[in-house]
């Protein structure tokens, strides 16, 4: 079965723009192709006109720092991050959310902006990059703006990005402070699609003295058809002593607050209801731990 | 077509080619280079695994022009010559490869593994192996095979065979020798049938039913006959002889002509330049469908209201109603103090195979072919050219059928697929004809494992004795008959379990219904009903506070014991010692001195659970049971074995490889084997029921005795000896202290006209029709195994950390393959267990996709422990009886009582769902009724 027609490797911006104009909607943007290529053949699609490959753009494919931020192209592996040494120390949780996804072949190929385009509200890099109040730079329209990550969510699988026409370029992320920490977990079922049943991810600011909270962020996802922050956890955590008592308070905040919803072959919503309680702690957990050894910064 | 240049295996490559292909497209039919294998196209097998500048990708996905520019390895550049890779090596030697589709892409992966990694540890190659899948192995040999590649990598020693012990080896059965072809598997030689091409060949497709029950008003192909580059397109109207197939009852059209009974039933057929050209066509053929009521469920189909899918089965949607009936039952539950009665569900599970359905017709007259020639990796060759003749209005003689290697078949490989459909095309074109399925298309057409409703009731007394067994099965035959009506039988005739029952009364119902066919699948119906007995057996013993052990003791099949189908088991019932293995590993295994079935560690629950099974070896029931042999001594002293028994992986090549060896006192490496080809083997019978070793390793075995005896009477005509003072030695024949070779002996019988070459009609010993009383078989094997499992009380997840088994299979003809034999068993009923489900709604599959499909990945691979149990089997050959599913059948319930062991929660439904489990747990419920499927 053909999927595509042409196949070009912009090597430009630019050149991609160009491109995706001059297919006038009948190109497609890809980068590793585990969710389009995948969906094509699934749905039986016609094949694209033309792919617009963007992994040979290098600004696109470069994790730096710049400032006090970390950037992260968007046509950067799930490997590469991985193996970087500078998203472990700014976002640790990234790297464990990107190091789960699909096996070390899908991992080689497929990219965090691929991840956030394909708009999944449970999409592993989506769910750690909602914790780390990432940032997107995008050409939308025509104009290239920095956006929070969650604005480019509509629906699920809804991405506000149309792919034959709006890049997704770079991420950024605040480089973490001293007691900052962030953990990462999910759960998954032996059955089925490789589609998280619940994933967590879990940012937190502690004080100086390690021993309250300053603020924390928190994603649970799926609960909505777009990604969210468990605000009213985050509310209960900001200001408190770090301690089992207010461990548990978030969790009952966050088991009251979420309403996951029951999902085909999935996951029913009881279960998730206790999943939320259990990845929540152990997220937690993990990220104090994190936040309070002397090498975390 | 645009400049494509890139290094592959250190050659650079320039070539003009569509914008279109993937990676694995351009290897395979630009480059010619078919060790890439293609499983899946959904990135979701791994076995197309090539490296990108070192890198391993699924090249299936990855584009073409993706890798412009860059250096691609695939398995035909890891060998440095004729020097094997050591992870080549290794996969040999610690026998990690089976039917060898796989092997590519698990050694690729694990090239770039040792690369990053040179001693990675067993975790590590878990991680990187994750998705690459292997159906056969049960991964523990990979594991084994990396770890020693990795020593030897680094100038350490290669890790030891793991091999188990047997008794009495001689000089070539009993012994670990390599399986045929293994060196073509691992270095991408080995050619599938995908891997072979004609000049001139075109590709097919079918169009298969959308709808699971529908009228066909009518059909039109004009628009699709017109498209450019279209040969063919053919329907109902163009069979030529009988449209219909099936391999116990005929109920199968070749195409659909007036109603399509499941999804993916096949309504046209089309030949066209190209599988693009072939798509579109189909795209454009025209079915007006009139939707019928459909039966989605066997109980369903029982009842009055449902449409009647075959009218010219006599008892309707009954496809069989199987009763076994023994002793009194009512007397046996009266002398029963305690009695369990409970249902159990069990779903329709796939194969997997890695290698996709493919079949190529050659026309008769073309180039090398005098007939029409159909290659196929398939089960049963012989019945495959009987079907294709019957269909084409030809006799049998006039059909070829060419066995090509099979990548995987697990009973899934029984019926026919597109054997017809090419033979069809190719007649009308002329031209050699290839149709080669999707993953896609293999998921929803080929015939399932049955899924399964079994009440079962089950009494004993105080003291541990069963006093009666009674049984209702329903079992989902789908859309044909397939193989239903036997692989119900065995699932009712093995409903008491291996123990000693004296009353029984077990009714199967196997139904037609409109859902996706079921038919043979390792395991044979056993599998299922071993679910609810020994479940049963945990019960009973837990109501009369018996050690499930000691229960299992107490009831135990022995010599002596008459079964519920009325048959006195004479010898070879090795059960009790398979137990005490079981028994003693799981002591010696147990993490502290003190034995107990469950214990807690943290949120971590865990147990023991144990089963047992017995399952049949051959046909039985009063089939006829016959397999041949031929074997050929040639001048240059080497043999042949020729048979028509399918390798599939399982290794009954070497098997047979191995007795010619035995028989002819000649190396092992002297004999090669000629598998499957209707005009040059003589017909070794199904490939089915753990048979081929009994059957044709008994076929072989007898010819070679019989040529020895030959070779024997030519020396002693030679030099004038008496024929029993010959002696044989590796090669060689030994009178009077001067020795003669197998290859000059043959040279003086060509000289004399005599032909070097023996054939053997081996028959089974005469069994019995069910309910006649009789033997319904003539060897069982026999198999313990206990689980240890880890329950995560916050999530209810579950791991399974350890298997123990140990498995009477009379004799281990090749101790290490054997190994692989129940490695793979277990892993793939863990699968059964967990993993797999083939979901259909109302007859419309949900499992598209393989990605909707898991089966047990590295991650899942417990560590196991396989001891054998070798009570000899007097009529088999040295001893020997049937492996090939025993070891599938009680996995899933030793998991599920180590479950209820560790959680207190008893599971009814598989696959076991976590989710209802953790619900169970929280409300604390002691069971589970629903499964994977039923969350929605
Ligand atoms: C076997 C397997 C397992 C998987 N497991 C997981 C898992 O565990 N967790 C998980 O979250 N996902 C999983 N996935 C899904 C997928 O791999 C990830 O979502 C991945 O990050 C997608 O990235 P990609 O580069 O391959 O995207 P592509 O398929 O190339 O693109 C996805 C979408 O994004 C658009 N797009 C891509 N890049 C850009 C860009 N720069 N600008 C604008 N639009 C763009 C494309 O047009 C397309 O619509 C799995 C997939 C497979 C095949
Ligand atoms: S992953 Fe490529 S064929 Fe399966
Ligand atoms: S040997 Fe691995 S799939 Fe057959």
């Amino acid at each position: 079965m053909k999927l595509w027609n042409h196949y070009h490797t912009p090597q430009t911006v630019d050149e991609a723009l160009a491109l995706l104009r001059q297919y006038a909607g009948q190109a497609r943007i890809v980068a590793g192709g585990t969710d389009l290529l995948i969906e094509g053949r699934a749905e039986q699609h016609p094949p694209h006109e033309a792919l617009v490959d963007i992994t040979s753009i290098p600004e696109l494919v470069t994790i730096q720092q710049d400032g006090d931020w970390l950037v992260i192209g968007a046509g950067v592996t799930h490997a590469q991050i991985v193996k970087s040494a500078l998203v472990q120390q700014a976002a640790a949780c990234l790297v464990e959310s990107c190091g789960v996804v699909g096996g070390p072949q899908v991992r080689n190929v497929a990219t965090l902006g691929g991840n956030v385009a394909h708009a999944l509200p449970a999409g592993d890099g989506t769910v750690s990059l909602v914790a780390l109040d990432a940032q997107a730079e995008v050409i939308l329209n025509g104009e290239r703006r920095w956006l929070p990550i969650q604005d480019l969510y509509l629906g699920p699988a809804k991405s506000r990005l149309d792919p034959s026409r709006d890049l997704l370029l770079r991420f950024r992320l605040s480089r973490a402070t001293s007691g900052q920490a962030s953990a990462f977990n999910r759960v998954m079922r032996p059955q089925g699609v490789a589609l998280p049943v619940l994933g967590c991810a879990t940012w937190v600011q502690l004080n100086a003295e390690r021993t309250h909270y300053v603020s924390a962020r928190i994603c649970i996802a799926p609960v909505g058809p777009t990604p969210s922050r468990a605000v009213v956890a985050e509310a209960v955590l900001a200001g408190q002593p770090v301690s089992e008592d207010t461990l548990r308070s978030a969790v009952a905040a966050a088991q009251e607050s979420l309403h996951p919803r029951t999902s085909k072959y999935r996951a029913t919503h009881e279960y998730r209801h206790e999943l939320i309680a259990v990845l929540l702690r152990r997220t937690l957990t993990t990220a104090v731990e994190r936040a309070c050894t002397p090498a975390a910064v | 077509m645009t400049l494509l240049m890139m290094t592959v295996n250190g050659q650079a490559q320039h070539l003009d080619v569509p914008e279109s292909r993937t990676l694995a497209q351009f290897l395979r039919l630009d480059l010619g280079l078919t060790g890439t294998k293609i499983g899946c196209e959904e990135a979701e097998c791994g076995i197309c695994t090539v490296l990108v500048d070192g890198t391993p990708v699924n090249s299936c996905i990855y584009p073409a022009f993706k890798a412009q520019g860059r250096h691609i390895q695939t398995i035909e550049g890891l060998a440095d010559g004729e020097t094997l890779h050591p992870l080549q090596r290794e996969f040999i030697r610690h026998g990690a490869v089976q039917c060898g589709f796989c092997t590519p892409g698990l050694i690729m992966t694990a090239s770039a593994l040792l690369t990053e990694n040179p001693e990675p540890g067993v975790e590590d190659i878990k991680h990187a192996l994750k998705d690459t899948y292997c159906r056969c192995t049960g991964y523990t040999s990979v594991i084994q095979a990396i770890q020693s590649a990795a020593r030897d990598q680094h100038g350490a020693e290669p890790l030891p065979v793991n091999e188990p012990e047997v008794d009495e080896p001689m000089d070539v059965i009993s012994r670990s020798v390599s399986p045929q072809q293994v060196v073509e598997k691992v270095t991408g030689k080995a050619l599938y049938t995908d891997d072979i091409t004609f000049p001139g060949m075109l590709f097919a497709r079918t169009l298969r039913s959308p709808l699971p029950h529908a009228r066909i008003r009518s059909i039109h192909t004009e628009q699709a006959k017109k498209v450019p580059g279209v040969q063919a397109v053919l329907t109902h109207a163009d069979v030529p002889g009988e449209n219909l197939h099936g391999l116990v009852y005929r109920d199968w059209p070749v195409l659909c002509q007036d109603v399509v009974r499941y999804v993916g039933d096949a309504v046209a057929i089309v030949a066209a330049e190209s599988e693009e050209i072939a798509a579109e066509a189909l795209a454009l053929i025209e079915v007006d469908y009139e939707p019928l009521t459909v039966v989605g469920d066997p109980k369903f189909a029982h009842s009055p209201e449902a449409p009647v899918l075959h009218p010219n089965h006599p008892t309707g949607n009954l496809l069989k109603h199987i009763k076994v009936r023994h002793g009194d039952i009512e007397q046996g539950f009266a002398e029963a103090d305690v009695i369990i009665e409970r249902e159990y569900h069990t779903p329709t599970t796939e194969h997997a195979f890695l290698e996709p359905e493919c079949a190529i017709g050659v026309p008769a007259g073309f180039p090398d072919h005098e007939k029409l020639t159909v290659y196929v990796g398939s089960q049963i060759p012989y019945q495959d050219r009987n079907q294709i003749a019957r269909a084409m209005g030809l006799e049998e003689e006039q059909v070829r059928v060419i066995g090509t290697l099979i990548g995987g078949g697990f009973g899934g490989k029984e019926d026919i697929a597109g054997q017809i459909h090419v033979s069809m095309l190719a007649t009308v074109t002329g031209r050699p004809v290839k149709m080669l399925y999707t993953r896609q298309e293999s998921l929803i057409f080929h015939p399932k494992r049955h899924a399964t409703i079994i009440r079962i009731k089950t009494g004993a007394k105080r003291d541990g004795r069963l006093t009666a067994v009674e049984a209702e099965l329903y079992g989902d035959g789908g859309a044909y008959a397939s193989l239903s009506d036997k692989v119900m039988t065995r699932a009712t005739t093995h409903a008491t379990g291996p123990y000693y029952v004296p009353h029984a009364k077990i009714d199967c119902y196997a139904m037609y219904t409109n859902n996706v066919p079921s038919g043979a699948f390792r395991g044979f119906g056993v599998t299922q009903s071993a679910f609810a007995v020994e479940q049963n057996m945990d019960q009973i013993a837990a109501a009369l506070q018996i050690d499930p052990i000691e229960l299992r003791r107490i009831n135990a099949q022995k010599v002596g014991v008459t079964t519920a189908t009325g048959q006195l088991l004479r010898e070879s019932v090795g059960l009790l010692e398979t137990i005490d293995d079981v028994t003693r590993d799981m002591r010696s295994h147990h993490p502290a001195p003190q034995f107990q079935w469950a214990w807690r560690e943290g949120h971590k629950a865990f147990a023991w659970g144990i089963a047992c099974a017995y399952k049949n070896t051959g046909l039985g029931g009063g089939a006829p049971d016959k397999s041949e042999a031929e074997v050929e001594a040639y001048e240059d002293g080497s043999v042949q074995v020729r048979t028509a028994a399918a390798d599939m992986g399982q290794g009954i090549a070497h098997v047979v490889a191995q007795c010619a060896a035995e028989e002819l006192h000649i190396p092992y490496d002297r004999v090669r084997v000629l598998l499957c080809d209707t005009d040059l083997t003589p017909n070794g019978g199904p490939t089915t029921a753990s048979r081929q070793t009994f059957m044709t390793g008994n076929a072989a075995r007898l010819a070679a005795s019989a040529l020895r005896d030959a070779l024997a009477q030519s020396v002693a005509e030679m030099f004038d000896v008496p024929p029993e003072q010959i002696r044989y030695e590796e090669g060689l024949l030994r009178y009077n202290g001067s020795t003669v070779s197998v290859g000059e002996v043959v040279q003086w019988m060509k000289s004399n006209g005599l032909e070097a070459r023996t054939r053997h009609e081996y028959w089974a010993p005469p069994t019995q029709p069910l309910g006649s009383g009789g033997d319904m078989h003539f060897a069982f094997s026999y198999a313990t195994q206990a689980a240890l499992v880890e329950v995560d009380l916050e999530t209810g997840e579950i791991l399974v950390r350890k298997v123990l088994s140990s498995t009477d299979i009379g004799r281990a003809i090749n101790p290490l393959m054997l190994q692989g034999q129940i490695e793979g068993g277990i892993v793939m009923a863990l699968g059964n267990c967990l993993t797999e489900q083939f979901i259909i709604e109302d007859g419309v599959p949900w499992t598209r996709l393989l990605a909707r499909y898991k089966m047990p990945s590295i991650k899942h691979a417990p560590e196991i422990v396989s001891r054998l149990v070798e009570h000899r089997a007097a009529e088999g050959p040295y001893g020997a009886k049937g492996v090939g599913e025993i070891p599938s059948i009680n996995t899933t319930p030793a998991i599920c009582n180590a479950i209820y062991n560790a959680t207190g929660v008893r599971v009814y439904a598989i696959p076991v769902d976590q989710d209802a489990l953790l619900r169970a747990m929280k409300a604390q419920q002691d069971a589970i009724t629903t499964a994977w499927s039923d969350v929605r």
